[in-house]
């Protein structure tokens, strides 16, 4: 099979997956999760084997693989096309794509407890909540998620859309492949819909996005107009066609058209990657079953965001203004979001507001023009993300279980139940240690500290000087709340009983655990400039050329960056970070408070609040909609206008109704019939001789008629 | 290639499933689900029949997209009525809704 059809292949296997599953093995729990499995492991196939193909291919940007269809017509003879692509940013996509998926697939048989009892009290659309063996030694252990088949539809699904969205070759399809994985991370983070947080956090993510996806169709429309096409290759590799659309005034702002349209599709950037206006969603989205978190909100979409704004750069980048706003958007949510998540308790949604934080790093990074970076970092944050959050999940597992062995009532998510994990867990502990070092990007071994170097290197080259140290500061934040996180965790001694009956989980869980973690290592190695002191040039810079040859004006930032300055600034903030964390967190006991609470009470709390965004938001935004919906529709238009018209109309008829009967009907009409009736009798007796009862008489009559009409018909009909 | 009649079966099959859900169903939801089957299976016709017979010219695509945002309105409607039934009276199917009987 050539690597076309291999290509556009890639999507189908989940999609089949999810169609079967929801049609017709959703009672059989093993048979689904074994579908989804195996789908995801000939996705996975198929990817690696294209991407090996193209790995060593010399001048795939310029020569992309491609294949397309003639789908809609847009004229008398010409064509919309759609199709598949692989250049070196999709292959690179697909490859970390494809692991991450596969992992997360395997992990989500272990986390929702396949192999396990029923719940004694289950229902669906709630977690599950355990279950008793009964026997000798009664004891509670956890139980099989009820909706089980139904979740390992719904991911199918969206691995389908992700897939999609990394091979297709123009902006529709990967919108098509963007929104039907908004429907699905709708549909994942309400997968508990019996609870009224996962339902919000389901519309509120649902919505947010949104508005993003408007503009983002915005900017196709307006670009599809401006070129009349949306192929990649068409636009993007068209320097001509850049370059007019860079110098043509689109009257909007005095922007650019490259400028505007850039922005509006880097909008839907901010909504599908949580940027700052439109982060709000990401950490509610927590509401969702772990392998969910990890899956779409670290790993895969809203590495999509990122990914269309990496596609889309050689078009923002015709535009001054717009790049300065991705910097500004990019470089202010990393800092901003790196606060909030020092001071979050629930494990997981430190790591959400982790994951708005380095989006932010790859969106400055685009800002500041260090494309590679930016992708380099997209790859290695997806994998060492998804690690973190699995590693997160393991951990929320295992204090589940310490809970139904204690039976305490406290929150397996709250970092302040947990501690001395490590000892419990020691799979999970290390692998999850070797991911949070990746993401503060710990010295030389970890992918993190590659990619986050080559960004500030990037900013500092490039003379960014507010970016780089907005940066810089942002990721010093970054180690700091990563060792709090793995302190408060993992280190010293357990502060509940139920952590000290933690347990590690299922090998179905901790294997995809060990696949990222050597990932989490490994995937910077492709990527560690020549410069380096020491190591620079051991192993070769692939992932700069491959990538990098994706742009016609390739590495001019990036070229320029051999200083050391910033080297030693992302040693320094990492290191430090580290130790901050460490200092600040390691003597934590049971019931005590968090030290920063402490130390400046009111900044701790505007931190945990998360600067009351979601309660501006309320006033500005929900409670205006209510008060529309409620009192200005329902109550103003709807009761009161409409309805009163209505009931006036009503009304008007029941009066009319009742004119007509008094005046007219009854005095006009009724008499009428009255004096007719009357009437009646009389005629029937003027008409009664008529009856004679002498059969000849009738007989002249007939035939008196019969001739008459014989008469007339012959008049009428014949002769006319 | 697929001969026409395939798609024309296919579409009149689902048309009989949609029109069965709407005869044959009690809960609403169910009843719109129905409708948008059977005005499916009239773009599935509409389609094929384009493709088929009429292909570069776009004449035909334009009553698809009509039936397509007709689809969509009537489902936002429908959808809305349902719901403000049921949060008045607390059930969708259709035989309790009898407000209206004479």
């Amino acid at each position: 099979m050539n690597t076309q059809t291999l290509l556009w292949l890639i999507p189908l296997p989940p999609l089949l997956a999810f169609a079967l599953i929801i049609l017709v093995t959703n009672r059989w729990k093993a048979l689904s999760h074994s579908l989804a499995i195996g789908a995801a492991v000939l996705s996975w196939l198929a990817s690696m084997v294209v991407f090996f193909s193209v790995v060593r291919v010399e001048g795939l940007s310029e020569n992309p693989i491609v294949s397309s269809i003639p789908w809609m017509p847009t004229g008398a003879d010409s064509w919309f096309r759609i199709g598949v692509t692989l250049d070196p940013l999709s292959a690179v996509t697909l490859f970390f794509v494809a692991w991450t998926v596969l992992t997360i697939f395997i992990y989500s048989v272990g986390y929702h407890n396949f192999g396990q009892p029923r719940g004694d009290h289950d229902v669906p659309g709630l977690p599950p909540e355990g279950a008793t063996v009964k026997g000798k030694g009664a004891h509670r252990v956890p139980s099989v998620e009820p909706m089980y088949s139904r979740f390992f539809a719904f991911i199918s699904l969206f691995a389908f859309a992700m897939y999609t969205l990394v091979v297709s070759d123009n902006l529709l399809t990967l919108y098509i492949g963007w929104e039907i994985m908004g429907l699905c991370s709708y549909l994942l983070i309400g997968f508990w819909y019996a609870r009224k947080t996962a339902r919000d956090a389901a519309v509120k993510a649902f919505l947010t996005t949104r508005v993003g996806d408007v503009f983002m169709l915005l900017g196709l429309v307006g670009l599809y107009k401006a070129t009349g096409t949306l192929n990649y290759h068409a636009i993007f590799g068209n320097e001509e066609l850049l370059h007019t659309l860079g110098t043509t005034a689109s009257g909007v702002l005095g922007l650019s058209q490259a400028g505007l349209y850039g922005l509006l599709l880097f909008i839907g950037t901010v909504g599908k990657s949580a940027q700052f206006p439109l982060h709000v969603w990401l950490p509610d989205a927590m509401e969702g079953p772990t392998p969910v978190s990890a899956m779409i909100h670290a790993a895969t979409m809203v590495s999509a965001g990122v990914y269309l704004s990496i596609r889309i750069f050689p078009l923002v980048s015709q535009s001054e203004t717009a790049l300065l706003v991705m910097s500004i958007i990019g470089a202010f949510t990393a800092l901003f979001a790196a606060t909030i998540a020092g001071a979050q308790n629930d494990i997981k949604r430190v790591l959400a507001y982790s994951t708005i934080s380095q989006l932010g790093y790859m969106i400055a990074a685009l800002g500041v023009g260090a494309y590679v970076a930016a992708a380099f970092h997209l790859v290695t944050h997806a994998f060492f993300k998804a690690l973190l959050f699995l590693g997160s999940g393991s951990v929320i597992h295992g204090m589940e279980h310490g809970v139904l062995h204690t039976n305490e009532h406290l929150d397996p998510q709250d970092m302040w139940n947990m501690g001395g994990l490590r000892k419990k867990m020691p799979l999970t502990f290390w692998t999850f240690l070797i991911g949070g070092f990746a993401l503060s990007g710990f010295p030389l071994v970890t992918a993190g500290f590659w990619s986050k170097d080559e960004i500030l290197s990037g900013a500092f080259a490039g003379g960014h000087w507010v970016v780089f140290g907005t940066l810089a500061l942002a990721a010093l934040l970054t180690a700091f709340y990563t060792m709090r996180q793995i302190t408060l965790t993992f280190l010293g001694q357990p502060r509940t009983k139920a952590a000290a009956h933690a347990h590690e989980t299922p090998a179905t869980m901790t294997l995809p655990l060990v696949v990222l973690a050597f990932f989490a290592v490994t995937a910077g190695w492709v990527g560690i400039p020549t410069y380096f002191p020491g190591i620079g040039g051991l192993i070769n810079p692939w992932f700069e050329e491959f990538v990098g040859s994706m742009l016609p004006a390739h590495g001019e930032a990036a070229e320029a960056g051999h200083s050391l300055i910033p080297l030693a600034t992302s040693l320094v903030v990492a290191l430090g970070g580290l130790y901050l964390g460490w200092l600040a967190y390691s003597k934590v006991q049971a019931g005590q408070q968090d030290p920063i609470a402490r130390a400046v009470p009111g900044v701790h709390r505007l931190l945990q609040n998360k600067y009351y965004i979601d309660e501006l938001y309320q006033k500005i935004f929900v409670q205006p909609a209510r008060w529309i919906s409620e009192t200005f529709s329902y109550r103003i238009v709807d009761r009161t206008i409409i309805d009163g018209v209505l009931h006036g109309i009503g009304r008007g008829g029941l009066g009319l109704g009742r004119f007509v009967r008094n005046q007219i009907d009854m005095p006009v009409w009724n008499r009428f019939l009255e004096w007719l009736s009357a009437r009646i009798p009389a005629l029937g007796r003027s008409l009664r001789p008529l009856q004679s009862g002498r059969v000849q008489q009738y007989m002249i009559l007939a035939i008196t008629v019969a001739v008459l009409v014989g008469v007339l018909f012959y008049y009428f009909f014949v002769l006319a | 290639m697929i001969p026409l009649s395939w798609y024309l079966i296919f579409a009149a099959a689902l048309f009989c499933t949609g029109l069965f859900g709407v005869l044959a169903r009690k809960n609403a939801i169910a009843i719109l689900i129905g409708i948008e089957l059977m005005l499916n299976s009239v773009n599935i016709n509409l389609l094929a029949f384009w493709r088929y017979l009429y292909a570069p010219d776009l004449s035909a695509l334009t009553f698809v997209a009509i039936v397509l945002v007709a689809a969509a309105a009537e489902t936002a409607v429908g959808l809305a009525l349902i719901i403000s039934v049921y949060r008045r009276r607390s059930t969708v199917v259709v035989d309790d809704i009898s407000l209206m009987k004479g």
